[in-house]
């Protein structure tokens, strides 16, 4: 084998087109965990604030399963566990539509909210009762002192947190090839297998991790900066 | 659904505890815990030297170990050990078990997270403890190694044991390039059994549940002891007290 030689690999039209199928199948999945996350995540946290036991508990198990069990056992659960109970017709269905991203998209997204939700629950912790107090006493009613003084502040409080847990979503997006879905690492063990140009595949995909992540980090850091009214200067 | 679970503990438990052990290596649970307390012991030292450097003014050791961190938190743990995979042979020149490889790579990972976690400790002691040591008569070193660190470390045990528990949920991963934990036994009798999937990952996710709480809740405690001790409402022993308790243990 010759040396260290990245133009075998960007210079070939297949292996590029590969990388590109890669690199859309992973910011799918965690785009769309995301997303799926996120959503859960504020249903959670409302549950949380609901009134009676039954919704802190849930809640609370919720949280506690997803946080304890490794997130590559939950895909593993989920796809070749979940997936085989489901009735025909819903199996043939998720066939035709690659189960294997809709499962990872799933598993990802339902573990990810129970991080999600803590991170906004102790942003929410960390404003003051009186802030709440003080949009009732103007005249907000609860919904309205929620969603225009309350929130804003408990959200940005979980900035940091949940700009984290984004990176690290999106790092375990990479999971997803343990139960078979085309996304980046996927690609860079076909092109590896292909052009046996070991070093040269995981370097670029690795560069390309590394480069994503950061800057996910870095546009988190951007909106933290944009949503703190002091620095921004608007206050 | 029930009676499937409990029979597959019955024929399995032995294949789930140990793996293969006295016909192959050790694998199943025993290889997940000894994976896991290797990683966290060797990933500690790594850690609090990493820690030191990146809190150093010195550029030759911050930029380094700071680009490692970076570098670290923003590549895939796969990824991390699929490198391992093929570069730990090649330094080595031999045929190195993926344990082995797995473990090197989860030192290097738990390491960089695990030195935030210390780093965050050191900091947050504040600096008149590293002024009172030195003007004390202490080397920067030796005020690290009796004043410092003691009180850091001691502020994030809870920390440092959700790393732990950070550190057994990642040795799944090993997964992919077979490591014989509890992960890769579990899928062994799947591919054995074949009809009962989900009966089986279900186990699974039952064990590393229950071995995660327990680790969670033992961090929990830790946590209010520490927080109590700091607002001084635990009493703290004191050498009256114990010589007290000295005398009054004398067996009878």
């Amino acid at each position: 084998m010759s040396s260290f030689d990245l133009s075998e690999i960007l210079g070939n039209p297949e292996y590029v087109s590969m990388l590109l199928l890669g690199i859309e199948m992973t910011f799918i999945v965690a785009v769309g965990s995301w997303v799926l996350a996120m959503t859960l995540a504020l249903l959670l946290l409302g549950l949380r604030y609901a009134p009676g036991p039954v919704g802190n508990a849930f809640v609370t198990a919720y949280v506690s399963y997803h946080r304890n069990v490794p997130t590559l056992v939950q895909l593993m659960l989920w796809y070749f566990g979940i997936f085989t109970l489901m009735p025909d017709g819903l199996t043939f269905w998720l066939n035709d539509h690659n189960a294997e991203a809709i499962f990872a998209v799933i598993g990802l997204g339902l573990c990810q909210a129970a991080y999600f939700s803590e991170d906004l629950r102790s942003g929410m912790r960390a404003v003051s009762p009186g802030q709440m107090e003080a949009a009732r006493a103007l005249g907000h009613g609860y919904v309205s002192a929620m969603r225009y003084v309350m929130l804003p502040q408990g959200v940005r409080n979980a900035l940091p947190a949940l700009i984290n847990h984004s990176v690290s979503l999106f790092k375990n997006s990479s999971l997803a090839v343990a139960i078979g879905v085309a996304e980046l690492t996927y690609a860079v063990k076909e092109i590896e297998n292909l052009s046996f140009r070991t070093f040269e595949s995981y370097l670029l995909v690795t560069v390309l991790y590394l480069v994503f992540s950061l800057m996910i980090m870095a546009g988190g850091a951007y909106i933290a900066w944009k949503a703190d009214p002091v620095r921004s200067g608007r206050a | 659904m029930i009676s499937d679970i409990i029979a597959i503990i019955r024929d399995y438990w032995l294949l789930l505890l140990i793996g293969q052990y006295p016909n192959g290596p050790i694998g199943g649970l025993a290889a997940t815990l000894m994976l896991s307390v290797l990683a966290i012991a060797f990933a500690f030292p790594v850690s609090i030297a990493f820690a030191l450097a990146r809190l150093s003014k010195s550029p030759f050791l911050n930029w380094p170990v700071t680009a490692l961190v970076y570098f670290t938190r923003g590549v895939p743990l796969l990824m991390l050990i699929l490198w391992g995979y093929f570069l730990v042979p090649l330094v080595t020149g031999a045929n190195v078990p993926s344990f082995l490889t797995m473990l090197v790579t989860l030192v290097v990972y738990q390491g960089a997270f695990l030195s935030e976690v210390v780093r965050g400790g050191i900091v947050a002691l504040g600096h008149g403890q590293m002024e009172a040591a030195r003007a004390l008569g202490h080397s920067y070193l030796g005020a690290m190694r009796f004043v410092i660190l003691p009180q850091a470390l001691y502020n994030v045990i809870p920390s440092i044991i959700s790393v732990f528990v950070a550190t057994i949920k990642d040795t799944t991963l090993g997964y992919v390039i077979n490591v014989p934990d509890l992960t890769f036994a579990a899928s062994q009798i799947n591919n054995q059994l074949l009809t009962q999937p989900f009966q089986v990952f279900f186990i699974l996710a039952a064990v590393y549940y229950v071995i995660c709480w327990s680790l969670s809740q033992v961090a929990v405690l830790t946590e209010r002891r520490i927080t109590r001790k700091r607002a001084g409402t635990a009493p703290l022993p004191t050498a009256k007290s114990l010589k007290l308790a000295a005398l009054t243990d004398q067996p009878s």
